[in-house]
């Protein structure tokens, strides 16, 4: 490295229902990546319960973050800064990570790094794609967010589109509870999706009059919701396979076009996903293919690197740390945090 | 031995840093605050004050005590959330100090039963019944989840002088003094003792650790008292439909 020293980041996550912890050099290199998840306990409730997820945080933290420095082989003293997310997400989760995090940095001495999670997110991309540098697009789809973001410089952004109602993956999840798929619905969506045919029922692709690259999915939602109930007065039977396939070709779509739409507009040249929603298959074939056609780079994370997890806010923190950020003593979690806000 | 406390438990913030030296204890520094400012954004800086003023290196604390519940979901998981950080950086032990024992001990030596109260909502205090026998603090009935009925009915029934301290004093003074202790003998700590003070919950963690009552920073969790309002939710639903289930057979 030129004689320049490596620089080693502890992450900390724990704003929804995964408590996790990684080590990273440099900002691209996973030296551990600890991922404790919690979606067995909240299968029991259909989702998500914030008091649970906050109570199993602080019964899990010290282990997850121990095992981080282990696998990564590093003591605390070699730790150049700690870096945490602080929002957005739910206050009471975030506020385990915001805690344990600055008292580890203070009695270590070292430096505190808030990290917005949806930074952390599109930061993933750098993991596994060394030579991906910004600027380019970024699509962020996750159960909490659908944003598309023009990522300007690191640690600069401008959102140009987002969901004005559900975000993507939190369709999937309302939609795989109603065909009776259950909790998480993403991933059981696409597979459920592989048996079935996705043009045997058309579902509307909601556009957002006023805006080019906003989004919208509580209508296709509605529609599916619709279609059961039909098909239920109507003593109709439908196939839970041909439902999901096409509800996720629906969402699918829209996510492709307003994608496309900003890319010829903003002339990019590089296009990355990130967020939960960014394992999905079907996502990921279809926007490799509209990539292609257009001659666009396109970039995703590995699934593990796509779901939450501490390794993308140790990356994102290494270049907040490039570029000074430092936080003080009385960082709190903020729920609602806007990407860009310091 | 040198023992630093957090208490985020209620409305209060308090650090302190407790030391003991053969028979001699003293306060080196207690720092608490009564403001709506969060936990979350007062107790480092707090404890990062009191490491400035008193020259303290970290490094020369014996172990970690923490007012461990109950109390507020979220002021308690900031509390351990702080102690376990600093546990797992300094490597040291934590010491779980139920918060109504921290409370009481805010009222050493006095002959009167003391009953902290802290406001739980829904009709309940979170609340204990101590007494101090020389030294010494008995618990004559651990902390708890109750109505004040019924707490009234557990006191009265000892025969004895009360005092009440803690931040459900305020709620339920009125219904104390007038309806549910009328004609006792009862008091309400004053000002300079009635709310969570770090500096109690240090100096019975000092007891607890010589008795080797204290484990690792990772093992450490709050001690809610009640679950969740989904498990209540979901343990109700399942009684109701064994219940339907019964009647129907």
């Amino acid at each position: 490295m030129d004689g320049k020293k490596d620089v080693l980041i502890l992450a900390i996550e724990s704003s929804c229902d995964e408590t996790a912890a990684a080590v990273v050099r440099n900002g691209r290199e996973v030296l551990s990546n600890i991922i404790s998840s919690q979606i067995a306990l909240h299968t029991l409730y259909g989702g998500v319960v914030p008091e649970i997820a906050s109570r199993k945080h602080i019964e899990k933290i010290n282990q997850v973050i121990e095992a981080a420095l282990s696998e990564a082989g590093v003591a605390l003293e070699d730790i150049d800064a700690v870096g945490v997310t602080y929002g957005p997400g739910l206050v009471g989760a975030l506020l385990v990570g915001v805690a344990e995090a600055k008292a580890i940095a203070y009695a270590a001495k070292k430096p505190l790094i808030g990290v917005h999670h949806i930074e952390g997110h599109i930061a993933a991309n750098y993991i596994e794609h060394k030579e991906l540098e910004p600027p380019f697009l970024c699509l962020v789809v996750s159960g909490g967010h659908t944003h598309l973001v023009q990522v300007e410089d690191y640690g600069s952004f401008t959102i140009i589109g987002r969901t004005r109602d559900d975000a993507a993956g939190e369709a999937f999840d309302k939609v795989a509870r109603a065909v009776g798929l259950g909790y998480p619905g993403g991933p059981k969506i696409d597979k459920a999706a592989r048996e079935g045919n996705a043009e045997a029922i058309m579902f509307p692709r909601a556009r957002v009059g006023d805006s080019l690259y906003d989004f919208s999915f509580s209508g296709v939602k509605s529609a599916v919701l619709n279609y059961i109930n039909g098909c239920q007065m109507k003593g109709v039977n439908w196939n839970q396979a041909d439902v999901a396939a096409s509800f996720q070709k629906a969402v699918t779509d829209v996510l492709v076009e307003n994608a496309m739409r900003a890319i010829r507009e903003y002339m990019a040249e590089k296009f990355a996903i990130a967020g939960g929603v960014a394992a999905n298959s079907a996502l990921r074939s279809a926007m490799t293919e509209a990539c292609e056609e257009r001659n666009v780079r396109f970039y995703y994370p590995s699934p593990v690197y796509c779901t939450d997890n501490a390794a993308m806010i140790g990356a994102a923190a290494y270049y907040e740390y490039l570029n000074g950020t430092r936080h003080g003593w009385d960082l709190n979690a903020v729920p609602n945090l806007k990407l860009g806000e310091r | 031995m040198r023992i630093l406390a957090l208490d985020s438990s209620g409305l209060v913030a308090s650090v302190a840093v407790v030391e003991q030296k053969g028979k001699e204890a003293v306060t080196v520094a207690e720092y608490t605050v009564n403001y709506k400012k969060t936990h979350s954004q007062t107790l480092l800086p707090m404890l990062d004050e009191i490491v400035k003023m008193t020259e303290l290196d970290l490094n020369d604390i014996d172990g970690i005590a923490v007012a461990a519940g109950p109390g507020s979901f979220t002021g308690l998981r900031i509390g351990s959330a702080t102690a376990k950080g600093l546990g797992l950086a300094l490597e040291k032990p934590l010491i779980h100090v139920p918060t109504l024992e921290g409370l009481a001990y805010n009222l050493w030596g006095t002959r009167r039963i003391v009953c902290p109260i802290l406001d739980a909502r829904r009709g309940q205090v979170y609340t204990g019944i101590y007494e101090f026998d020389g030294d010494v603090l008995r618990i004559l009935e651990d902390q708890m989840a109750v109505s004040i009925e019924e707490l009234g009915e557990k006191l009265k029934s000892r025969l004895r002088p009360v005092v009440f301290l803690g931040d459900g004093v305020p709620v339920y003074r009125d219904v104390l003094s007038e309806q549910i202790m009328a004609g006792c003998d009862i008091a309400f700590a004053p000002a300079n003792m009635n709310r969570q003070r770090a500096a109690s919950v240090g100096s019975l963690a000092i007891q607890y650790y010589e008795a080797g009552k204290f484990g690792t920073a990772a093992e450490h969790r709050p001690d809610y008292l009640r679950v969740s309002q989904a498990e209540r939710e979901r343990a109700e639903r399942e009684e109701r439909e064994k219940a339907q289930l019964k009647n129907s057979e």
